[in-house]
């Protein structure tokens, strides 16, 4: 049984335009000690996945439907009670903006103490004890005097890395980390990206890393789930991801970013502009902006297709492919999988 | 890029101290650009990288004249920029696209008048009809639906935005462009779109850019050279390739080292150098080399003396004590 188990989940906001479906049909499992990478374009649905993971969702927001089992517990539906039990404690999560998520009115030194003292079994001294050292652990100086200081006596950076220190110090079995190290320094974000990595190591931590940077998923992730509109449009391993992509969305991704190699070519950017949530097509949600798209595309999503062992994706070209070197067999009834 | 061309901007020894107040009646200099010389030839592209607060928004803001430079001479196409009437000039061929697509536009103001503003200001149009053809064309050349024009700026996406913002800089026909970190909000895809806008707008117009950005593998991909800052002194600067490839100042190699490369083999097999040490406060600057409290090659000599920014091999000027030794 794997440590998270999302399935078939479906999150909606209710607005006065619509029904803005943020995340539709998402299914993935996360094991101990794993680190599972999220990304895809900006409103794609990571962050409402990871707040409905966390049941912190707006007031406009509901999961629709689907499931979430936390070590074989089922969320959805269990209650605040249950959530209290959960979040902090076995799930804890790094925002993406640290401003919101520190108490102005406190000391770090007493926020850091009072989860750690909520989540833990120690005692005041210890705790103090040990909010010392996960400062130091994200590189915060003179950890002992800074303590006493109020957020608003940090930079925008070290918020950001006094809350990955927060998260941390709870020991929670699940990390979500939402853009962790956007905000951060290139020497200071392969710091903490150390850190996590160890402490992902030395606890058996299972890691959920949202982010957009590529870079960051190809050096931290073992798994990486690709969303497009709400939904996984490929999942497999990283190097599946990186080297054998079968989604049309995930190669134009590929092609966009900027290498070593790319100075002094131009690069190929995704045409076109992201897919309203109000009205999805019934097709492939990509199809309006695939340069391969074909007339099924329009018409029918794909489903979702094991591409190996470590690795599915929902996209037609695979079939038009498989059909085309002989893997898949047409039967009457039109395509289906050998 | 030939020797003795005159390069369209040259600084001299650039210094920018913001008076910090440190309590009563007691002020402090912050010295948020510290004796930065660099030049820019015509049609190229010099990237500027460096930590957050090292100083780079300050360097192209000083340059342009938005802030008054506490020291230092600019030079454009070899003639200094020194009065009121050079000032005004120059800010006719030099601007800058800003950070922040999100709040850099004002969202009560229609896209024409978002772009139209600096045609405006300088009186650069006879008649309404030329003011409005003027907006259309522009708007044609980032790549915007003319039939937009009358739109407010909150109705277009990051992206969009941001071709706003560089129709904007385009209004009054410039030859140098401050780009500061423009495509740091964007998302990925919409980040090649607007990269690409850059090149061919710089093949179409010749124009020169000042690119800052924080993504070592953007700037990477568009400058020719690349110019790296640390606490407010330029510490390295050199071709792209020669600087991506053979760092010589022990920052940057810790920063190229440091890059998250976005291929899970290479990024698994990297070693990166980790840096510890203080971080320093801009207004508390160590010492000799504002390095050394982190630099792992530091000795007595660094702690003493600043290092003279030098050319070390043809086009590769580095600030450091220790360059020769450790390389
Ligand atoms: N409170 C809300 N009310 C209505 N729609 C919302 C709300 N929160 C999120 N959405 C919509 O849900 C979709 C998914 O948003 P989400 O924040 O998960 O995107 P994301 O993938 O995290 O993007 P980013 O990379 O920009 O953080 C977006 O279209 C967004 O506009
Ligand atoms: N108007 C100002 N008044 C006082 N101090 C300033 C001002 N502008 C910048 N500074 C200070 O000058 C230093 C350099 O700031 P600058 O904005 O140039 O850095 P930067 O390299 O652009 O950083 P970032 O990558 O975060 O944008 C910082 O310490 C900053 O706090
Ligand atoms: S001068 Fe010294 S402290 Fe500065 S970078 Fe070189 S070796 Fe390090
Ligand atoms: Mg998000
Ligand atoms: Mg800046």
């Amino acid at each position: 049984m794997a440590l998270l188990e999302v399935k078939d989940l479906h999150t909606s906001f209710f607005t006065p335009a619509g029904e803005v479906k943020a995340v539709n049909g998402l299914s993935f499992n996360l094991d101990r000690r794993k680190v599972l990478g999220i990304v895809g374009e900006s409103g794609s649905g990571k962050s409402v996945t990871a707040y409905s993971i966390m049941q912190i969702l707006a007031s406009t927001g509901k999961i629709v439907s689907g499931s979430i089992k936390f070590d074989g517990q089922e969320l959805v539906g269990a209650g605040e009670k249950v959530m209290k039990t959960i979040r902090g404690n076995k799930i804890s999560i790094i925002f993406q903006d640290p401003m919101t998520s520190l108490n102005p009115t406190y000391t770090i030194g007493h926020q850091l103490m009072e989860a750690i003292l909520l989540h833990t079994n120690r005692n005041k001294h210890e705790a103090r004890e040990r909010a010392i050292e996960m400062l130091r652990l994200v590189n915060i100086n003179e950890p002992e005097k800074r303590i006493n200081q109020y957020p608003f006596e940090f930079s925008g950076g070290m918020r950001q890395r006094i809350m990955i220190a927060m998260a941390l110090a709870c020991e929670p079995d699940i990390l979500i980390a939402d853009e962790p190290t956007t905000a951060l320094d290139v020497t200071i974000q392969a710091q903490i990206l150390e850190l996590m990595k160890s402490l992902q190591e030395e606890l058996g931590m299972a890691i959920i890393m949202i982010t957009h940077d590529l870079g960051v998923v190809a050096q931290m992730c073992d798994e990486v789930i690709v969303m497009y509109a709400g939904s996984a449009c490929e999942q497999g391993t990283a190097d599946e991801i990186f080297y054998n992509p079968a989604h049309e969305y995930t190669k134009g991704l590929m092609r966009s970013i900027p290498t070593a190699d790319t100075a002094g070519t131009k690069l190929k950017p995704i045409t076109g502009t992201p897919i309203d949530l109000l009205n999805l097509p019934k097709g492939c949600p990509f199809a309006p902006r695939c340069e391969n798209a074909m007339k099924i595309c329009i018409k029918e999503r794909a489903e979702r297709m094991q591409i190996n062992e470590f690795h599915q994706a929902n996209c037609w070209m695979n079939v038009k492919e498989g059909i085309e070197n002989g893997s898949i067999e047409i039967s009457k009834e039109g395509g289906e999988e050998s | 890029m030939s020797e003795n061309k005159t390069p369209l901007i040259e600084v001299k020894h650039l210094k920018e101290y913001f008076n910090i107040n440190t309590g009563f009646m007691r002020s402090k200099p912050l010295k948020a650009v510290d004796d930065v010389s660099f030049s820019i030839n015509q049609g190229e592209t010099l990237g500027l990288v460096g930590e957050s607060g090292c100083g780079k928004t300050t360097v192209g803001r000083t340059l342009l004249n938005l802030y008054k430079p506490t020291g230092g001479e600019i030079y454009y196409k070899g003639k200094q920029i020194k009065t009121k009437a050079d000032i005004n000039e120059f800010r006719k061929k030099a601007t800058m696209v800003f950070q922040d697509p999100y709040s850099s536009l004002n969202p009560r103001m229609t896209v024409s008048d978002i772009i139209g503003e600096p045609l405006d200001i300088h009186k650069a149009y006879k008649t309404r009809e030329e003011r409005h053809e003027k907006i259309l064309t522009l708007m044609d050349r980032v790549g915007l639906n003319s039939e937009h024009a009358a739109r407010y700026a909150h109705e277009f996406s990051g992206g969009q935005r941001q071709r706003i913002g560089i129709a904007r800089a385009l209004a009054l026909d410039p030859d140098f462009i401050v780009c500061d970190e423009p495509v740091s909000a964007l998302d990925v895809s919409i980040q090649a779109q607007v990269i690409n806008m850059f090149d061919e707008l710089q093949q179409q117009m010749g124009l020169t850019y000042l690119f800052i950005a924080h993504d070592i593998l953007v700037v990477r991909h568009i400058s020719d050279r690349i110019a790296v800052m640390y606490l407010g002194k330029m510490v390295e600067l050199a071709d792209a390739a020669e600087i991506y490839e053979h760092p010589l100042h022990p920052y940057t190699k810790s920063l190229m080292s440091a890059v998250p490369q976005p291929d899970p083999k290479i990024a698994r097999s990297n070693k990166r150098i980790v840096l510890s040490g203080d971080i320093p406060s801009p207004l508390n600057a160590p010492s000799g080399c504002p390095f050394h409290t982190r630099c792992p090659y530091a000795t007595e000599e660094c702690s003493q003396s600043m290092p003279e920014f030098k050319e070390i091999s043809s086009g590769h000027f580095v600030a450091c004590h220790k360059a020769a030794e450790i390389n």
